[in-house]
């Protein structure tokens, strides 16, 4: 989704000395959902840096839940998202446009007739 | 128990609390009517997402304003960060940890929205720590006694406000949507600003002087905060036309600098500050407070180095940063360590 | 020992110092409706009250901007907890006194948090080990008092519980990481673990508040803690790779009585300079 570097790639080197700040691996991007309240769906709400997906979670909790904005948390790594292109928008989006028939509104029936 | 029934809460104290924010925060998407032209969207009020197609100085721009608004979150932790420690009731304590940690929160609101125009968050703070991106002069300026916590919620923050609740509507959504928080959220800044000041100037006469020093330091310092003049022969230059053209900016400089001035005299007046600014006065006529002239000359001077915290303030972030590099590589290095452990835990239960 | 500054009521200060003179006899409930555990209150309030000042420090040094935050929530639990203390403990050792006459105002003779919590914050795995050890001894505490004979105490402790089970989740995590990833993160763990040795047995002493609290049931007897405090540890340092050091050649004393090692002195300086420069002001 962004610019996110993969912390997993370079796996098997744990001994390395800590690079200096410049150049250093940044710990890779998630992308934070949050329920608000129970009966809703979750929701984006930015993204945040964390090494896996445990701190992650925690990171979420701390970073975009500090006056109680929620009660459930989902984190995603931004690299695992795999999203619609907006180049795509016609051909993805568009066809939907003219199966009108899909919405009540499409259909006539008697005013009198309840429960519809 | 502090007098802050005295504080109305229902009347607007900053700009996040008007009808500008209101306004700011509506948004209505006309984008199947308007298609997905970049200057279409633009022209007609709507917002750019991530992977839209905008042109590269569009997507620069945004890069380097919404970094810049970043970094001044990050580094305005400290002037108020090293008060922390010396706050003089629990109470204060507690609220200078939260807003604090707002500020915080705030900058990787900011760092988020920056991240989906292509740039990881890493190379900003490089940029940074570099001295090749800037941050909001006015955090060169120092803290010198409790009051200036004050001075900084009330006159800082209400400027910061000012400044932002039009960006709630800036063409850009994800910068626009991280501005609805961060205004929502700052507006208890300035409030508990606001408190800190009408507490002292009710309190001792040291504390009175304290409070009223803290505003003869930090009034003209946030006046400056809205930027350089930009109308009149002053906007030929700049950046603010192709911004405000784009929709990143909304409001010019000097436009933005007065609705502040007109907000804070009364409340000024209610603190019983005195703003210092013999030039204050007003203006029936226009309908508006005149004021006096910035100091444009200490401000390009701060901008460019020669401020009393400009040194300390980067040091300090850096310090943090590169201290703090063993505990960011181990993460990395246990987060690879897991990944490979899976991994053979997964080859495992598929062999048996 | 009498204290410089002029507080707000000065008969409810001088009782309270008689209250809280170390040695002397402290639970003597002379005061009208004062109740004798008002000392060991002060205690676990002073603890956690302490550790928050602690853990300010950290705000604008932590080694990303996302522990900054996270710091800084744990430090606001602390806060809090104390904040739930100590007017309660005004309350009931008869003195009447706030939360600002005793965050501010005490001298540190009379501060009774153990020595764990005061000391330099050091690295972030300084910090991490200290955070292990007292949030694990805070979630056996904190339960163990939701059982306590006092509602209010008991109502405290449950309301801290929830806290200090994320801030022990929090510490482990951490530990592992930081034990179980590169080689220098693993050796200053391993030497964190050992900063933190000497000042843990206080956390387990009796002394005269404790014993007298615990008789009462409303609080509980700290040795009584030891074993399942160690137990939640050597279960973080197993996983983390790291070993759990024994045997110190020293060990902390007497903070619970008002005794207190060097860097206690700077930190109520830092803490209380401001206050103690305004006598009688409000902020």
């Amino acid at each position: 989704m962004s610019g996110a570097t993969t912390a997993s790639t370079s796996a098997g080197a744990p001994s390395e000395p800590a690079p200096a700040a410049p150049g250093e691996r940044s710990w890779p991007l998630w992308e934070v959902f949050v329920r608000g309240k129970r009966g809703l769906s979750h929701v984006h709400v930015g993204s945040l840096h964390a090494p896996d997906a445990e701190l992650a979670l925690r990171n979420a909790r701390d970073v975009y839940t500090r006056r109680q904005e929620g009660v459930s948390i989902w984190v995603v790594k931004a690299d695992d998202v795999t999203a619609s292109s907006p180049s795509e928008k016609d051909s993805f989006f568009d066809p939907a446009g003219d199966k009108i028939y899909r919405h009540p509104t499409f259909y006539d029936v008697p005013e009198d007739v309840e429960y519809l | 128990m502090y007098g802050n029934d005295v504080i109305d809460p229902n009347e607007p104290l900053n700009a996040a609390e008007t009808d500008a924010y209101d306004a700011a925060t509506a948004h209505e998407d006309q984008r199947d009517a308007v298609g997905d032209d970049f200057e279409a969207l633009i022209a007609a009020d709507q917002r750019i997402e991530p992977r839209d197609a905008m042109p590269d100085t569009y997507r620069e721009t945004l890069i380097r304003q919404i970094a810049q608004h970043a970094h001044s979150e990050i580094i305005g932790m400290q002037p108020e960060g090293n008060w922390i420690t010396r706050a003089p009731s629990l109470r204060r304590k507690a609220i200078l940890i939260a807003k604090v940690q707002d500020e915080a929160g705030h900058g990787l609101y900011l760092y988020s929205a920056a991240e989906t125009l292509g740039i990881d968050r890493q190379e900003l703070l490089d940029r940074l720590h570099d001295g090749k991106q800037k941050y909001s002069s006015i955090f060169n300026y120092p803290t010198l006694t409790w009051a200036d916590c004050g001075a900084i919620g009330w006159l800082v923050d209400g400027a910061a406000i000012m400044n932002q609740v039009p960006l709630c509507r800036c063409s850009y959504g994800p910068y626009a949507r991280a501005m609805i928080r961060v205004c929502k959220e700052e507006s208890f800044h300035q409030r508990q600003g606001f408190e800190i000041l009408w507490n002292l100037m009710r309190g001792t006469e040291s504390q009175r002087a304290m409070a009223q020093d803290a505003a003869d330091r930090w009034w003209w310092p946030a006046l400056a905060m809205f930027g350089p003049p930009d109308t009149g022969e002053a906007a030929k230059g700049g950046h603010t036309a192709q911004s405000m053209a784009w929709g990143i900016k909304r409001f010019s400089n000097d436009d933005l600098r007065q609705k502040f001035v007109d907000m804070m005299v009364p409340q000024a007046e209610k603190l019983g500050i005195v703003l210092p600014d013999p030039d204050l006065r007003w203006n029936p006529e226009r309908g508006h407070y005149d004021f006096g002239e910035v100091d444009w000359d200490e401000f390009w001077r701060v901008l460019r180095g020669d401020g009393a915290c400009n040194a300390e303030r980067i040091a300090h972030r850096r310090r943090a940063h590169e201290e703090g590099a063993w505990v960011r590589e181990a993460a990395n290095a246990y987060a690879a360590k897991q990944a490979t452990r899976e991994q053979q835990q997964q080859q495992k239960e598929s062999a048996a | 020992m009498s204290d410089h500054v002029t507080s707000a009521a000065p008969s409810a200060s001088e009782s309270a110092e008689r209250e809280s003179l170390p040695g002397a006899a402290e639970n003597t409930g002379a005061a009208p409706g004062a109740k004798p555990y008002a000392t060991y209150l002060l205690g676990l309030a002073d603890d956690a009250m302490v550790y928050a000042q602690r853990l300010g420090e950290w705000m604008t040094n932590a080694p990303q901007i996302e522990e900054d935050m996270a710091l800084g929530n744990i430090a606001l639990d602390l806060l809090g907890q104390a904040r739930g203390l100590y007017p309660y403990i005004g309350s009931i050792d008869g003195t009447g006194r706030g939360e600002d006459d005793y965050a501010m105002l005490r001298d540190e003779r009379r501060w009774h948090n153990v020595h764990l919590v005061e000391q330099e914050r050091g690295d972030f795995a300084d910090e991490m080990a200290r955070l292990l050890w007292f949030s694990a001894y805070q979630v056996e505490l904190h339960t163990a008092l939701t059982a306590s004979a006092d509602d209010v105490v008991a109502g405290v402790a449950g309301k801290a519980l929830k806290e200090v089970r994320y801030h022990l989740d929090h510490a482990s995590l951490w530990v592992v990481r930081l034990g179980d990833g590169t080689e220098e993160s693993h050796r200053r763990m391993q030497a964190a673990l050992e900063h933190v040795l000497p000042h843990l047995a206080e956390l387990f002493d009796h002394d005269e508040a404790s014993v007298l609290a615990a008789d009462l049931e409303v609080g509980v007897l700290p040795s009584t803690l030891h074993d399942a405090v160690v137990a939640r540890v050597a279960r973080v340092v197993e996983q983390a790779t790291l070993t759990l050091p024994d045997g110190s050649r020293w060990r902390s004393r007497g903070g619970r009585a008002g005794i207190h090692s060097r860097p206690m002195g700077s930190l109520l300086a830092e803490m209380q300079h401001i206050a103690r420069s305004h006598p009688g002001a409000t902020w």
